[in-house]
């Protein structure tokens, strides 16, 4: 029992990566890559930050401003400088490997014993194991996803929205497409920063290689979510995503009871993404074979290729 | 006489080039002049290859130019970007998936258009509230359906919808000019007349400068009170008012006779 809430408090806290990946992946339709420098960065900062007395949520947010500094260069990168989607983030992600070491202090692990976190706050050591980050990633989640919501309502939202969705007509009624990119780039990059903060605390430790893997991890809560749920508008798929995240470490926890170990997680985490993505495709192949069972598989394609809210059909 | 006014937007000495510096150099636009009046509607005419887009694309500033200036009445936008533009013009593209954000819906797509060059900020849109209003739009748009869709993201309209859907946010926000480029070449010839209809309706009643390309003659003759001829990226024929009016196919076939 003990796993599972551990596992729900994980799902809560990775969330926050899901969360911001969906403004890049799913509303800017920008495959950042910068994300996997971003979330070691944010943990970096904010373990640096604590270990030199500063309380743990200033440190956490300073995360998130560091973050955005990295998203910004991407941003700028792609912009201005006109360098590939995907390059410009691969190339944010290797300067960060070094800079993370830097701000680390040349150690690729420093560790937070004995210094206070937001976990080691009165109220939080007071609950029962593991309820912790379940009670931390909870409000954390909430109020992002709760700014989010109200975001993508107002004009600047709408705005940023467009851009994804129809770069051309954007620009045609005056939106600056290129800040548009670049400020979703340095608030999804923010949020990475804040969960690798949240994150690290929680592990009591930052690691140069926490950052491997993590984009795959992310794109499966948003993808599980959206092959669970199926047809949402925009607000639900955020929440969505969030419940993704959870359903993610609940599979995580199974496969391990299974007998897998943490280090074949990545490779399991990529086979699960790749099957769901290939759905489309192995459902025209099922189709011409199997007629029947490809189309029990038309649900899972129709929810895989929509990007934003699909309204009615 | 109108030439004694000052235009409202005055191109001189345009020249627009692709492969600057290659060995394919090519002008597109040539040492182009041209003053569009308000109230003109202008059809542009041309062949292939002519610059009849280029000019659009020089207008709307997303080709800068090589040389010439480009003034908005007293206004030098020659170096103005494509967002500020914005704030004064309007387009319509020839392909209906162009100028609609297809995951968003009708009544969305009309509240971003309706703020064409203003700046986006933090205030919720209010959507809602502005349903009647959007209602009674598409209203004007009679025929096609589109006022009972207005919740339907765009990319499940048909393109004759999607085209009226354009046109209404390139004009709810009355623009000082209007682009029009060749707006109806996609749709089915029916679907096509009622656009080029409503469209011309609008343009009338509102008085909207506005510039048209065409490839159909007969819409060129029957709409507008002025038509122009491009070639090799200059303006070859301009008529207006009577002259215009007066104006024969035959007299105009015979004109693209004789510049190929």
């Amino acid at each position: 029992m003990s796993m599972i809430v551990s596992s729900i408090g994980q799902g809560l806290l990775w969330a926050t990566l899901g969360v911001a990946l969906f403004l890049t992946f799913r509303i800017l339709d920008f495959p950042d890559m910068t994300v996997e420098g971003t979330f070691p960065l944010g943990a970096a900062t904010a373990v640096m930050a604590i270990s030199h007395g500063m309380g743990p949520i200033t440190a956490s947010l300073l995360a998130f401003a560091a973050g955005a500094v990295t998203g910004l260069i991407t941003g700028l990168l792609y912009t201005k400088g006109k360098v590939p989607i995907l390059l410009a983030g691969i190339l944010v992600m290797t300067a960060c490997l070094s800079i993370n070491l830097r701000v680390m202090g040349g150690s690729s692990n420093v560790s937070l014993l004995g210094k206070k976190t937001i976990f080691s706050a009165h109220f939080l050591t007071t609950l029962p194991k593991y309820f912790d980050s379940v009670f931390v990633g909870l409000v954390v989640i909430s109020i992002i996803t709760i700014l989010l919501i109200v975001f993508l309502q107002t004009n600047l939202g709408q705005a940023f929205i467009v851009t994804g969705d129809n770069r051309e007509m954007a620009r045609s009624i005056g939106i600056n497409t290129d800040n548009m990119t670049i400020m979703g780039l340095m608030v999804s990059n923010g949020i990475v920063g804040l969960g690798g903060a949240l994150i690290a605390q929680n592990n009591g430790y930052a690691d140069v290689s926490m950052g491997i893997g993590i984009i795959v991890i992310a794109l499966a809560s948003i993808i599980i979510g959206e092959v669970v749920f199926g047809e949402l508008t925009l607000n639900q798929r955020l929440v969505a995503v969030i419940l993704g995240s959870i359903l993610y470490q609940l599979v995580r926890l199974l496969v391990l009871q299974l007998g897998f170990n943490t280090n074949d997680m990545n490779l399991l985490s990529a086979l699960i993404l790749a099957i769901c993505l290939m759905l489309p495709q192995l459902n025209k192949t099922l189709n011409r074979v199997f007629p029947q069972l490809g189309k029990s598989l038309q649900h899972l394609k129709d929810v895989l290729q929509k990007g934003v809210a699909r309204y009615d059909k | 006489m109108t030439n004694s006014q000052t235009p409202l937007l005055s191109l001189k000495d345009i020249v627009t080039k692709v492969n600057t510096g290659t060995a394919n150099e090519v002008n597109i636009l040539n040492g182009l002049n041209l003053d569009v009046y308000d109230g003109d509607f202008i059809t542009v005419l041309g062949s292939n290859g002519a610059g009849k887009s280029t000019l659009f694309n020089t207008i709307s500033g997303e080709l800068p130019v090589d040389s010439g200036t480009i003034h908005l009445r007293d206004r030098d936008i020659t170096h103005m970007t494509v967002e500020k533009r914005t704030a004064f013009l309007a387009r319509v593209f020839q392909d209906p998936k162009m100028g609609t954000a297809p995951r968003m819906t009708v009544a969305e797509n009309l509240l971003l258009a309706s703020q064409r060059g203003q700046r986006r900020t933090l205030r919720l849109r209010r959507l809602k509230s502005q349903l009647p209003h959007f209602k009674e739009l598409t209203d004007t748009m009679d025929g096609n359906g589109l006022s009972q869709r207005l919740n339907t993201a765009t990319e499940n309209l048909s393109g004759g919808q999607r085209q009226a859907l354009s046109f209404l946010m390139a004009t709810e926000q009355r623009p000082d000019l209007l682009l029009l480029d060749e707006h109806t070449a996609a749709l089915d010839p029916k679907t096509s007349d009622q656009l080029m209809t409503q469209t011309n309706q609008r343009v009338t009643q509102e008085h909207l400068t506005c510039l048209m390309i065409t490839h159909h003659l007969d819409d060129a003759l029957k709409y507008g009170n002025r038509l122009i001829v491009l070639d090799q990226g200059q303006v070859k024929f301009d008529v207006r008012d009577d002259k215009k009016s007066q104006l024969t196919k035959e007299q105009l076939l015979g004109f693209f006779d004789i510049i190929e």
